[in-house]
């Protein structure tokens, strides 16, 4: 059984279906890249795996464990497992670089405030920021603020980081430092769910790419599959728009 | 017109004068102090209430709405007939004072209910959203993320709103409470020139509510500003 599992899962925002039925496997340390056109339903899928949106239908299964989304407990245990990193990095404009990093770890998970600052600080010296811990969110560039929020999102140490298209706000000059913390990851073998549209970028670090279209998958398999010899004519033609540019 | 001022002063300074001044003075003060402060923390709640998503909440987070929309939308002075009347056909047997502090703090909660609940909602919900993803719970977000962020929009308009009240509080003159404006009428009407009896209502309402403007201001710069300083 795949660590984590999508099995056939809806979900809406009102009366739009966004996810029509998405089956998913994603095995401990696999790097997952979903693509596809906008309003596909990527952003949409990792929201309903940290309950963000609710599921219809469908089951998520975490270590063969099914998630309970409607119940607070079960949605809670999960999200221990899961970090987040948002398309507008979402880092809490009142608390410093290091408080932001260090909230949810001392103040939720009651590990030792000590080992946990250290351990922030090391964490903000590997993604390049260790003179801003002292920084607001608002003194720092874009790209530095995204940093910020993939330290905050390691923090917590969890089994799967989901980055939600973390390049798509930043100017293009500071998309490459973010996309170096990024491969710096998944050369540690963690296991990730991106959704981007850096091409180059997913085609270079993703084990497995999922292209999606109106809130399906399309074509799932090895980057050079689904990218270079895509077997299905919407996935052509995404490609074929994608690398004109 | 001066010398007029200079000789009715020697009698209005009299013990009895003074102490009804003060008096109305420290009645005006009450009413404020517990309208807003009562309201505030009553309103805090109905507004934290309101950002509630609970299904199990509907029917209260309905009544709140209900409240403040239904408040804010009737005249202070009538409110304040209301409160007396109902007190009346309840049959208890209360001070006009009680009835205007009743009506004080039923219209001031309402007001700041819903200028902390717009101060809430200013904050972008994808930091609701972070916090939710990180697992703190509502009120650990509220107190730790939203309202840190919420302060600058809602001290202002609270402390304005705050500063008009003690004004409005005069209102309660009407139905007999010797507030501030009453005893300026009670002295006016024993003689004592309008000039100088409402010269020194002016003053005592300005010694109320400037402390409190200044607290506001003071209020704002510890909490509202960014803290970098900066922007």
């Amino acid at each position: 059984m795949a660590y984590l599992r999508l099995e056939n899962v809806e979900a809406a925002y009102g009366s739009v279906n966004v996810l029509n039925g998405i089956d998913l496997d994603v095995e401990k340390g696999e790097v997952v890249s979903l693509i596809g056109p906008s309003g596909s339903g990527k952003s949409t899928l990792l929201r309903v795996l940290v309950g963000l949106n609710k599921p219809l239908a469908g089951r998520v299964l975490l270590e063969g464990q099914p998630i309970d989304y409607g119940s607070r407990k079960s949605l809670r245990a999960a999200r221990d497992h899961f970090a987040i990193v948002f398309q507008q990095y979402n880092l809490f404009q009142n608390m410093t670089v290091l408080k932001n990093v260090t909230i949810a770890p001392v103040k939720i998970k009651k590990w030792d405030a000590r080992q946990v600052e250290k351990d922030a600080v090391a964490l903000l010296e590997k993604v390049g920021l260790g003179d801003k811990i002292k920084s607001y969110p608002d003194e720092l560039s874009g790209g530095q603020q995204q940093r910020v929020a993939i330290a905050r999102a390691l923090a917590l140490r969890p089994d799967i980081l989901l980055l939600d298209e973390v390049t798509s706000a930043l100017d293009p000059e500071l998309v490459t430092e973010v996309l170096d913390t990024i491969r710096l990851l998944s050369k540690e073998g963690r296991t990730m769910i991106i959704v981007s549209h850096e091409m180059a970028f997913v085609k270079e670090i993703a084990d497995k790419v999922v292209f999606m279209d109106q809130g399906k998958i399309v074509e799932s398999g090895s980057p050079e599959e689904v990218m270079d010899r895509p077997s299905t004519d919407r996935a052509r033609e995404f490609m074929a728009k994608i690398l004109r540019h | 017109m001066l010398t007029r001022l200079a000789e009715e002063l020697p009698q209005f300074l009299g013990y009895y004068n003074v102490m009804l001044l003060l008096k109305a003075a420290l009645i005006t003060l009450a009413l404020s102090a517990v309208g807003c402060s009562l309201g505030l923390m009553i309103g805090f709640f109905i507004a934290m209430v309101r950002v509630t998503r609970a299904k199990l909440l509907v029917p209260v987070r309905a009544a709140c709405i209900a409240y403040v929309e239904f408040f804010r939308r009737i005249p202070f002075l009538v409110t304040l007939m209301v409160v007396f009347f109902v007190y009346q056909v309840v049959g208890r047997n209360t001070t006009v004072f009680t009835v205007a502090l009743t009506a004080v703090c039923l219209i001031a909660t309402s007001y700041t209910a819903e200028i902390v609940r717009s101060g809430l909602e200013s904050v972008n919900v994808k930091q609701w959203e972070a916090a939710e993803t990180m697992n703190l719970n509502l009120l650990q977000t509220l107190w730790w993320v939203i309202l840190p962020q919420a302060w600058k929009v809602i001290l202002p308009p609270a402390f304005s709103f705050f500063i008009l009240f003690i004004k409005d509080t005069a209102l309660a003159s009407q139905i007999g409470v010797v507030e501030l404006t009453y005893a300026g009428k009670v002295l006016n009407n024993k003689g004592f020139s309008a000039v100088l009896v409402f010269g020194c209502v002016l003053l005592l309402y300005f010694i109320i509510s400037y402390p409190l403007a200044r607290f506001g201001v003071w209020m704002e710069k510890n909490l509202g500003v960014s803290k970098t300083g900066k922007r």
